[in-house]
């Protein structure tokens, strides 16, 4: 079928026509939001009292924000988690992908699939999971600590030294599959005759992983850990559900993306939400920077 | 250390990271009462229909399924068709600022997603799609990841010869996308497409914001209103869990090779 000259697309116009529709909704749903907020960390807001309540405060949310106890505590929960559940995941998806990749040939897709399957399942569906299996006088994980190593029952999700913890090990257990198919995939690109030619000067498995797998590795470690940490700071979900939707006991498992939430969603205060969104907007860009600075790769750029 | 130690170590890891799945499914067929038992249960007991009963009384578990679905297929069409589109144009086209757009797209991607949330919901309040679906599948069209993914297939992999020949044959542009260029991008649509639906699938942060009646709920988020109620029945919340998770493992089951691809694709290339 042909369409009338008149009617077709010329091919000066068809890339405007063939990006339009994703561009407008890009503008409405992806630019538009960041630049509203910004505005909005400048006003005094509740929504309810409609746009013309709005009203000018300059620096005043960000003032309150730096002031609010609350604040620095989601901050260092958040901080904390990142960090807890961040760096044992690359601890141990380091060598257990050095592992599969030289041990594993047949069940490998069913392994990396066992390691990666928690990846893709629903975050609140796991969560509601886990906080059962957390759950104190019946709960599996402390029936199962009490049989290996004879603890007593821990009040995981009721008491502030335990609830992080908790959520840690579940952002592990989720990512964990993520980063071992990351450094499987550079593990790929270390040529093997390195390894042939270490072995012939008789160099041990494990001096082998130190000097040819990790340097080897690197320039990946360097984006997993970004990823991590930019990951570790938007922790949402799991908080979330295992506290209830309100922080936990004595605010433990608030991060900062819970308390962002609240803030504008129960406290009703959009202006003070958005300057603290920025806020934290600039501690993830720093982090990831001093990431990158104490991580990158030396020389030409992987 | 012996290496059947390590077989050992990382077979067993491999138990624990799966071992929740199986106990969601084991605590699907079990009681409230029986959940909570000392030892707890380890095996399939049979109370799923009671569980299944309890859910549809406390929920409107299948319009919720229902909507779960409708929005998980309604973004990925719409994902689909929009970056393909746009990824096709960013990759074989030329037009005016097509680098700085591009690169604004890819700058959003880094952009922490918590930064959206207050701002997406008073568009969504001014739109008056607050308690509707659209308000779901709509803006995840407009999905970076997806630009990256079509553009980096469509550069390597839709020859511009074939296009340059159809134009000269007289094909129109749109006849040139929908014919040559989508057929060839399948690929790149499946993998795509599978991580649309997933996302939306699991997505709770969305219906959380816009979200206000329990009749318009997806998944997640009525899992969770039933979390939160008293006496909370663990053993429906389980099964309604389990029913939530099970397309995702078939999923995942079918295309696992081609999903790890796809989901890891920003960081590996």
């Amino acid at each position: 079928m042909r369409l009338p000259n008149a009617l077709r697309l010329s091919p000066r116009w068809a890339p405007y026509v063939l990006i339009s529709p994703f561009l407008i909704l890009f503008g409405i749903f992806g630019v538009f939001p960041l630049g509203f907020s910004l505005y909005l960390a400048f006003q005094s807001w509740e929504p309810t009292s409609g746009l013309e309540a709005m009203r000018y405060v300059g620096l005043e949310n960000f003032a309150f924000a730096l002031e609010d106890a609350w604040f620095w505590k989601s901050l260092k929960n958040t901080g904390w988690l990142a960090l807890m559940s961040g760096v044992p995941q690359h601890l141990v998806a380091i060598p257990l992908a050095a592992f599969i990749h030289l041990s594993f040939k047949r069940l490998r897709d069913g392994m990396v699939g066992a390691y990666f399957v928690p990846y893709i399942t629903s975050t609140v569906a796991i969560a509601i999971m886990f906080s059962s299996l957390f759950s104190t006088d019946f709960g599996l994980i402390n029936a199962g600590l009490n049989g290996l190593f004879g603890w007593e029952n821990i009040d995981w999700l009721g008491q502030p030294e335990y609830v992080k913890p908790a959520i840690a090990m579940i952002v592990f257990w989720r990512f964990l599959g993520f980063n071992v198919v990351l450094y499987l995939a550079a593990l790929q690109t270390i040529p093997k005759d390195l390894y042939e030619a270490a072995t012939m000067d008789g160099a041990s498995k494990l001096q082998q992983f130190w000097y040819i797998t990790l340097p080897g590795l690197r320039p990946m470690i360097f984006f997993g850990v970004t990823l991590s940490v930019i990951g570790g700071l938007q922790l949402f979900e799991e908080p979330f559900i295992l506290t209830g939707g309100n922080g936990g006991p004595d605010q433990s498992g608030m991060t900062s993306a819970v308390y962002l939430y609240r803030m504008a969603f129960d406290f009703n205060d959009f202006g003070g939400a958005s300057a603290m969104s920025w806020i934290l907007f600039a501690v993830v860009a720093l982090l990831t920077w001093i990431t990158n600075r104490a991580l990158r790769p030396k020389g030409p750029q992987a | 250390m012996a290496p059947w130690a390590a077989y050992a170590i990382v077979g067993v890891g491999a138990l624990i990271m799966i071992a929740p799945f199986y106990f969601m499914f084991v605590f699907a067929t079990q009681s409230r009462t029986e959940i909570f038992n000392l030892p707890p249960p380890l095996w399939f007991g049979n109370d799923l229909w009671d569980n299944l009963q309890i859910l549809t009384e406390r929920l409107p578990f299948w319009r919720n399924l229902w909507w779960s679905f409708y929005v998980a297929v309604a973004s990925t069409v719409l994902t689909l068709l929009f970056c393909s589109m746009a990824g096709y144009a960013f990759a074989l086209m030329e037009f005016r600022y097509k680098n700085l757009l591009f690169l604004l797209v890819m700058t959003t991607m880094l952009l922490p997603s918590f930064m959206n949330m207050i701002p997406t919901f008073l568009i969504m309040d001014w739109l008056g799609w607050i308690d509707t679906h659209r308000a779901l599948y709509i803006p995840t069209a407009a999905n970076a990841f997806g630009i990256f993914l079509m553009r980096q297939f469509a550069t390597t992999s839709v020859p511009r010869e074939l296009i340059e020949a159809a134009r000269m044959d007289g094909c129109g542009e749109m006849g040139i996308y929908w014919r040559i260029v989508l057929p060839l991008m399948r690929p790149a649509l499946g993998t795509l497409g599978l991580i649309t639906f997933i996302a939306s699938w699991n997505n709770f942060i969305g219906p959380l914001i816009v979200m206000r009646s329990a009749d318009n709920y997806t998944l997640p988020l009525a899992l969770r209103s039933l979390q939160t109620t008293m006496n909370t029945e663990w053993g429906a919340l389980m099964t309604g869990s389990a029913i939530a998770t099970i397309p995702l493992l078939i999923l995942f089951a079918i295309s696992s090779r081609q999903l790890i691809a796809g989901l890891t694709a920003g960081a590996v290339k």
